[in-house]
């Protein structure tokens, strides 16, 4: 996410704020903003989900749609996540095709529903070599105030568990809801300095040296990873940030249902 | 307008749509002025099944430079469909008739604004449509003036619009997604009531002139009505943040 500058008065309060063990906004360093998940809000989409965390606002629709499979994977359904930072939810966002971050954000999304094997594929073969389902993730960002990867991931966790497979109108039977394997969450850290934040802020995005984005079912098994921005992590730093995630998804799978 | 078959029936014998109402009756509408952190103004609004949110940045910077205009601010609207918004998933992205929804809206939106005060200047106004169903075009501009407004952007008046048509042979007001798939007309209009001055409006189909004179009558009168819900938008965003309109409170923010 390219963001725009920030002051070096705010980055000084920050590291300031960071040496004395706190953050801008009082929380813990484990500790994430509100999360407020509504699911079912968008009638034309066979699943849809509203997430907010702290600041940050996003919206989840999935489409279905009957199509051809990829011919090295005949009997499974096909997944598709693409994610649009649209100009109405930061001014730093410009309109136009997906840029990098996008593009980054989009396939991290897609990575841990995939590698979780969150939707069971194999369900969504009709015919096979013929006829799959194809799923449409799509994600818009509505308000942008830091940590994108894991409000996107929870709108398109949320969608999924709220998707009905549309067979009625395609002639393909009954009804049914998404056949569902795994329940992945993912947490996303920040360094800055010495400290390790989860669930940053823009501001805190802003001064953030690296980050790491951890997806983990519910047997506490690792399913994907991400590092991103140009700065180093140590290997201890990524133990304790693993570790952190799995005590936290506990508690955050409640939330997303 | 894509044809009457003649098997689908719009309007029943005693006068009622098929959504219930009666022909010069509103669907529900409902607007939340405010609902956006990043946004200089927004504003969240529901229309019968439609969902529209609206931001407005600026007056910022304009973008490409040569658009800049020396003497006044330009507005720039770009209209969007979410990909989920429709029955068919539409590819994500600009497409011919959201370029021509959004430049309309944009030269709607500039007349009520008073750009003199910022030349050079931009004001961008973004609508997404969440959910369409008829009539996306006027519930945005209806949606993005309520946003210009929240942004504390000096303007003539706010912009209320409606949709009219024409379905089983009869005017009706605020068309729904099957009066305007099936219908025969459709009349997008934007008014303000306190001068009556049009600032948008389209038409297509086949009407005769009796029945433009209604359907602009209908118009106007719910034109004041979508006024109405408008201001009182505002109205409950200042008295919530005690006239403090401007800054960051997520916390009137419903869930």
């Amino acid at each position: 996410m390219s963001e725009d500058v920030i002051s070096q008065i705010k980055k000084g309060h920050i590291h300031k704020l960071l040496s004395m063990g706190r953050r801008m906004d009082g929380r813990a360093a484990d500790e994430y903003r509100p999360i407020i998940v509504e699911t079912g809000i968008i009638e034309s989409a066979q699943g849809s989900a509203r997430v907010k965390v702290g600041g940050t606002d996003v919206v989840v629709g999935v489409k279905m749609d009957i199509g051809s499979p990829f011919a090295d994977t005949p009997d499974r359904g096909v997944l598709t996540t693409n994610a649009e930072l649209i100009p109405l939810a930061s001014p730093t966002f410009e309109s136009g095709p997906p840029d990098p971050s996008a593009i980054e954000l989009a396939r991290v999304i897609d990575r841990g529903i995939r590698e979780s094997e969150m939707i069971d594929l194999q369900k969504l073969c009709i015919v096979e070599g013929e006829e799959v389902w194809i799923n449409f993730v799509d994600i818009y960002v509505l308000d942008y105030d830091g940590n994108l990867f894991d409000a996107c991931f929870y709108g398109a966790v949320a969608a999924l568990k709220n998707t009905i497979v549309p067979a009625e109108e395609h002639g393909k039977g009954e009804n049914y809801p998404m056949p569902l394997s795994h329940f992945p969450i993912q947490t996303t850290a920040v360094k800055i300095e010495n400290s390790i934040l989860f669930d940053p802020t823009l501001d805190e995005e802003k001064v953030a040296d690296a980050r790491l984005s951890v997806t983990t079912d519910e047997n506490g098994d690792l399913r994907a990873m991400q590092k991103g921005l140009a700065g180093a992590l140590t290997l201890d730093e990524v133990k304790s940030i693993i570790d952190t995630s799995l005590r936290l998804s506990k508690g955050l799978r409640e939330i997303i249902g | 307008m894509s044809g009457t078959p003649s098997d689908i029936k719009l309007i029943y014998e005693n006068g009622i749509r098929i959504d219930g109402r009666k022909a010069d009756e509103m669907r529900p509408l409902k607007i939340e002025a405010g609902v956006l952190k990043r946004a200089d103004g927004s504003a969240y609004l529901e229309w019968g099944k439609n969902k529209i949110i609206a931001a407005v940045y600026g007056p910022r910077e304009c973008h490409p430079r040569h658009m800049q205009n020396p003497a006044k601010a330009i507005v720039q609207c770009k209209y969007n469909m979410m990909s989920f918004s429709v029955s068919d998933r539409k590819r994500p992205g600009p497409d011919r008739r959201s370029i021509e929804i959004s430049k309309i809206i944009s030269e709607a939106l500039e007349y009520v604004v008073f750009t003199e005060n910022f030349p050079r200047t931009s004001i961008d106004v973004y609508i997404e449509v969440l959910q369409a169903n008829a009539g996306t075009r006027v519930a945005g501009l209806t949606a993005a003036s309520v946003a210009l407004a929240d942004a504390g952007i000096p303007m003539k008046d706010l912009v209320p619009a409606v949709a009219v048509g024409k379905a089983d042979g009869q005017i009706v007001l605020d068309l729904n997604k099957e009066e305007d798939n099936y219908g025969s007309a459709d009349l997008p209009i934007a008014m303000i009531p306190r001068t009556g001055e049009v600032l948008l409006m389209q038409m297509d189909g086949h009407m005769t002139m009796e029945e433009v004179d209604k359907a602009l009558g209908y118009a106007k009168k719910a034109c004041q009505e979508i006024y109405e819900v408008q201001k009182d938008a505002l109205r409950r965003r200042y008295a919530m943040s005690g006239g403090d309109a401007g800054e960051d409170d997520s916390s009137d923010e419903e869930a």
